[in-house]
């Protein structure tokens, strides 16, 4: 039996080893050209499972930075965002996001198999790599979309969710990622003299997540007991830092997938290039956030430490796939430092359970900017002009050339800035005028796990063992010593001798 | 002396304790403890099956007085842990024998409650 198998395996190796050797020279290339459109596929793929990773990520962290009567909120939260943007973006956010007008796409609803999508010489029939790329946006709209709730965690109604993650996964983030990356205004094609560069989206996905988020707390308001009657910002620590800690470097490995595969291809294994900008500004993140919150405070604080190596990522989003090695680490330094002075400067007014609005608000922008800074003249895309930087050593700081690429950039952050919080604030508001946007005080209180969610995400944590079926403990188990009094009193004497 | 005891909801005590310091009351202990009143339980929901829980988290706050003090920590409890709802909790003064300072061995009404200088500052 083996043999037999074998010898098969053997023979179907042999026949694909002599076709592409009968064939014509013609044939071969394009049956190489579609092997490496499938090597490519292969690496979105392992790139898609790795963005989707993010979403446990997300998940960590801001169930780490919650108290313990918001953990099972947070499992439950991340869950049904997944679930509602999947099907948005299924039947409308691509369309949304791929080709169209200026302002958005116009095919691809309800994305199907040999679907044709575009018009013209563009136009495409949809086949496996199409579903391959579709799925690796849909990641990235999840990521995006995960991002907003940081602000609002252990208080927010869970009907919002539902509400918002429909909006945002349909209309939001693919206007957004239509206008930079399928062919609207702030792309090569648009009306700016230059495209806006933005790799993997630190402003695509990351500003746009924490605008949202900005929108939704400006209207939900800070967590009972925040401020105190001084008006002065407290602390309400999160129950886990080994959990935030988890939830931080998932999301540092998942990260090699969504900026590595942004490259949608292995060609020159350029995507080692991008991973390798990708850990050294995260690396750097975590240097200078640790570095300036002990300057400014002399603690070394855990959370702080995440939140430098989440801004790092952030801030190398957009440039990981435009600069040097040398400059990775200098972006990812300041990002570190920003995202210090963000939260100190932030919490004195909104309260930000995570420090969303620095790590990917601040950071985000930042990270936008960097590209215009410091993208290298071997990397641009077409129409693009290098950073800043290199302008200042050859000479090309004019409006037409490294300035105007700075420019541009800043026109990404304010556009995109306008666009989500307009649209997600009009979002908010409504909900907020009719199903409401917050729990009782009673509900958030006692926690969104149990008032929400009628379950406990730690249950004995406020179930004494006693209410269990089993009733009290049982001190003797099978095979388990049980000490006697005579013995407890003959290892440990009450009173010396 | 007199030991009052009270039984209250968790977010009542923040207000309590700082009325109480700022009326030169500061010492006192917390206890979390679990119980049953006449406040319904809890029932929580496991994937279908559900589990009724019929104690209910609440705060024991235990301070020792002086006689004449009574009245203000009864009185100031009374006003910041009363919400008018079911499970406010119940409020207990007990007589109390002796008091005795371990750090100096002194005994008496003295070594009750913090006094004039003597405060150490939290830091």
């Amino acid at each position: 039996m083996t043999k037999r198998l074998s010898l098969a395996a053997l023979m179907a190796l042999a026949t694909s080893l002599a076709l592409p050797a009968i064939a014509s020279a013609q044939d071969i290339t394009e049956v190489v050209e579609a092997k490496a459109l499938e090597l490519d596929m292969v690496w979105v793929a392992v790139a898609t499972a790795l963005v989707f990773l993010m979403q446990a990520g997300f998940l960590f962290l801001e169930i780490g930075f919650s108290r313990q009567k918001n953990a099972g909120a947070g499992v439950a939260k991340i869950l049904i965002n997944l679930g509602i943007v999947t099907i948005a973006w299924w039947a409308i956010g691509y369309g949304i996001s791929g080709t169209g007008n200026d302002f958005f796409g116009t095919d691809g609803f309800f994305f199907s198999f040999g679907q044709v999508i575009g018009s013209g010489a563009d136009a495409f029939e949809v086949a496996g790599a199409d579903a391959m790329l579709m799925l690796f946006g849909l990641a990235f709209c999840a990521v995006s979309l995960a991002i907003v709730w940081g602000t609002t965690l252990e208080r927010i109604k869970f009907a919002t969710y539902v509400v918002y993650a429909v909006v945002f996964g349909a209309v939001i983030y693919p206007l957004v990622a239509h206008a930079v990356w399928g062919g609207g205004l702030l792309s090569v094609d648009g009306p700016l003299s230059k495209p806006v560069m933005d790799f993997a989206g630190s402003s695509v996905v990351h500003l746009t997540g924490a605008v949202g988020g900005l929108a939704a707390l400006l209207l939900l308001g800070p967590r009972i007991g925040k401020y105190g009657s001084d008006g002065k910002p407290r602390a309400i620590p999160g129950h886990s830092m080994p959990i935030v800690g988890l939830g931080v470097m998932i999301l540092w490995i998942g990260w090699f997938g969504f900026n590595g595969g942004s490259t949608f291809e292995t060609s020159g294994a350029f995507f080692g290039e991008v991973m390798l900008n990708t850990q050294l500004a995260a690396a750097a993140g975590v240097i200078g956030a640790l570095g300036v919150v002990y300057m400014k405070t002399k603690t070394l604080d855990v959370g702080m430490a995440g939140n430098g190596a989440i801004a790092g990522l952030v801030g190398i989003t957009a440039p990981s796939g435009f600069v040097e090695y040398w400059a990775a680490p200098i972006i990812g330094l300041i990002a570190g430092a920003v995202v210090v002075y963000g939260v100190l400067a932030i919490e004195k007014y909104l309260d930000d359970p995570v420090g969303a609005l620095s790590a990917h608000g601040l950071a985000g922008i930042w990270g936008t900017l960097a590209v215009g800074l410091f993208a290298s003249p071997r990397l641009i895309v077409e129409g693009a002009s290098p950073g800043f930087w290199y302008g200042l050593t050859d000479g090309d700081v004019a409006i037409g050339g490294t300035l105007g690429q700075l420019g541009v950039q800043a026109v990404a952050v304010v556009a995109t800035f306008v666009v989500v919080f307009a649209i997600s604030y009009a979002t908010f508001a409504i909900i907020k005028a009719t199903i409401g946007l917050r729990v009782s005080e009673e509900e958030e209180l006692s926690g969104l796990d149990i008032s929400t969610h009628g379950m406990y995400g730690y249950p004995e944590a406020f179930i004494p063992q006693e209410e269990y079926p089993v009733g009290r403990f049982e001190p003797s188990v099978a095979g388990t010593p049980v000490a006697t009094e005579t013995a407890a009193s003959d290892t440990r004497p009450l009173v010396k001798s | 002396m007199k030991k009052v005891e009270a039984f209250i909801r968790h977010e009542a005590f923040e207000p309590i304790r700082q009325e109480l310091l700022e009326r030169g009351i500061p010492s006192l202990s917390i206890s979390e403890v679990k119980g049953s009143g006449r406040q319904k339980g809890v029932v929580e929901h496991y994937r279908g099956a559900s589990l009724t829980v019929n104690v209910r988290p609440k705060l024991k706050i235990e301070c020792v007085i002086d006689d004449s003090e009574k009245d203000i920590v009864v009185e100031t409890i009374l006003r910041h842990a009363r919400t008018g709802s079911v499970g406010d909790g119940k409020i207990f003064v007990v007589p109390v024998e002796e008091a005795i300072r371990i750090r100096t061995g002194e005994e008496g009404e003295d070594v009750l409650q913090a006094h004039e200088g003597s405060e150490v500052p939290a830091t």
